[in-house]
């Protein structure tokens, strides 16, 4: 009986590297989102130009939709621009558009150059908007369902596998609930 | 040439200056204030950076962070309140200090119990040393097996 008490450094050792070894799986840099099955915060934007309208939170409500931060000003959202675009050339959800931080016209300028995903952006020139969706850096995207509650977020870059693995699959399981 | 190499030195340590101390960009009127959102700025972390508070970060986010402590502080807010307000949007991640609750006990106490243990351990480790000390003075070797070593070390 008291041999196996020898085995307790050993058994504890398990333990200890199962538990590590599952956190090495996990990005600790990714803050949990404390919107995750909350109403989106309340807001309204301006328009970052004539062409395309304003956001305001009322505005995700109705539909299942995704919501982008991005910002001219930065390199992975222009990596993820053409993915943006073909889904909304898929036309599989709609995306809303904030643009975060960019000076004055150099959102809707970035736009006309690399062509518009989104059905209507919001422009956050203060990023006070940002702080109330708890961003900590573009590009990031919600997933909202048609009651205008936040229902997953994505940091970085949407990859092709990511849409096809993780969004799209919970974009149609929404869309499926919203017309039950 | 010495008026040139000390303006040199003056410039040089300015500019260094300049450069180590990124701090809060804008200050407030009242130093009660100010005060109070220097040392709440240190209590938040700039959730780019991570391992900086907003008081030493440079970082866009950090500086509109700064922004919202001190437009809550204009508006009267104590510093609970500051502090909650962020906390809604980025969770405790953004406090420098973990909260003390139900899911960060072990973190607080896993230190404090380790501690003890070894100190218990220790203590009974030396008590149970002590008690043996007393009963044997000697090495444990017994006297042939003694001179036989002794031999092979060439001592007898």
């Amino acid at each position: 009986m008291s041999r196996l008490v020898l085995f307790l450094p050993l058994v504890l050792f398990a333990v200890m590297a199962v538990y590590f070894g599952m956190g090495l799986r996990e990005d600790p840099s990714e803050i949990p989102s404390q919107l995750i099955d909350r109403e989106l915060p309340a807001f309204d934007l301006p328009a970052i130009s004539g062409d395309v309208e304003g956001l305001s939170n009322t505005d995700l409500v109705g539909q299942v939709s995704l919501l982008n931060v991005f910002g001219s000003w930065c390199p992975p959202c222009a990596v993820e621009h053409p993915m943006l675009m073909q889904i909304a050339r898929s036309g599989v959800v709609p995306i809303y558009g904030i643009d975060w931080k960019d000076p004055p016209g150099a959102g809707s300028a970035w736009l006309e150059r690399n062509g518009n995903p989104y059905q209507r952006v919001g422009d956050d020139a203060s990023g006070r908007t940002a702080i109330d969706l708890g961003i900590t850096g573009a590009p990031e995207t919600f997933i909202i369902d048609h009651l205008g509650r936040v229902r997953y977020r994505h940091v970085g870059v949407i990859t092709e596998q990511v849409w096809t693995d993780r969004l799209r699959p919970l974009v149609e399981h929404l869309q499926a609930e919203a017309a039950e | 040439m010495k008026a040139f190499l000390s303006a040199l030195l003056a410039l040089f340590t300015l500019t260094s200056l300049a450069l180590a101390s990124p701090g809060p960009d804008e200050r407030l009127d009242d130093p009660a204030l100010e005060a109070r959102a220097l040392t709440l700025y240190a209590q938040l972390r700039c959730v780019v950076c991570q391992s900086q508070s907003i008081r030493d970060s440079n970082a866009p986010l950090a500086e509109d962070m700064r922004a919202v402590v001190r437009e809550r502080l204009l508006a009267g807010e104590s510093d609970a309140e500051v502090l909650d307000y962020l906390q809604a949007r980025y969770g405790d991640y953004v406090l420098m200090m973990p909260p003390l609750q139900a899911n960060t006990l072990g973190l607080w106490l896993v230190p404090a119990l380790v501690f003890l243990g070894g100190a218990a351990g220790l203590v009974i480790f030396v008590l149970s040393q002590h008690g043996r000390g007393g009963e044997d003075e000697d090495d444990g070797l017994d006297s042939e097996r003694a001179r036989a070593l002794d031999e092979e070390e060439g001592l007898s």
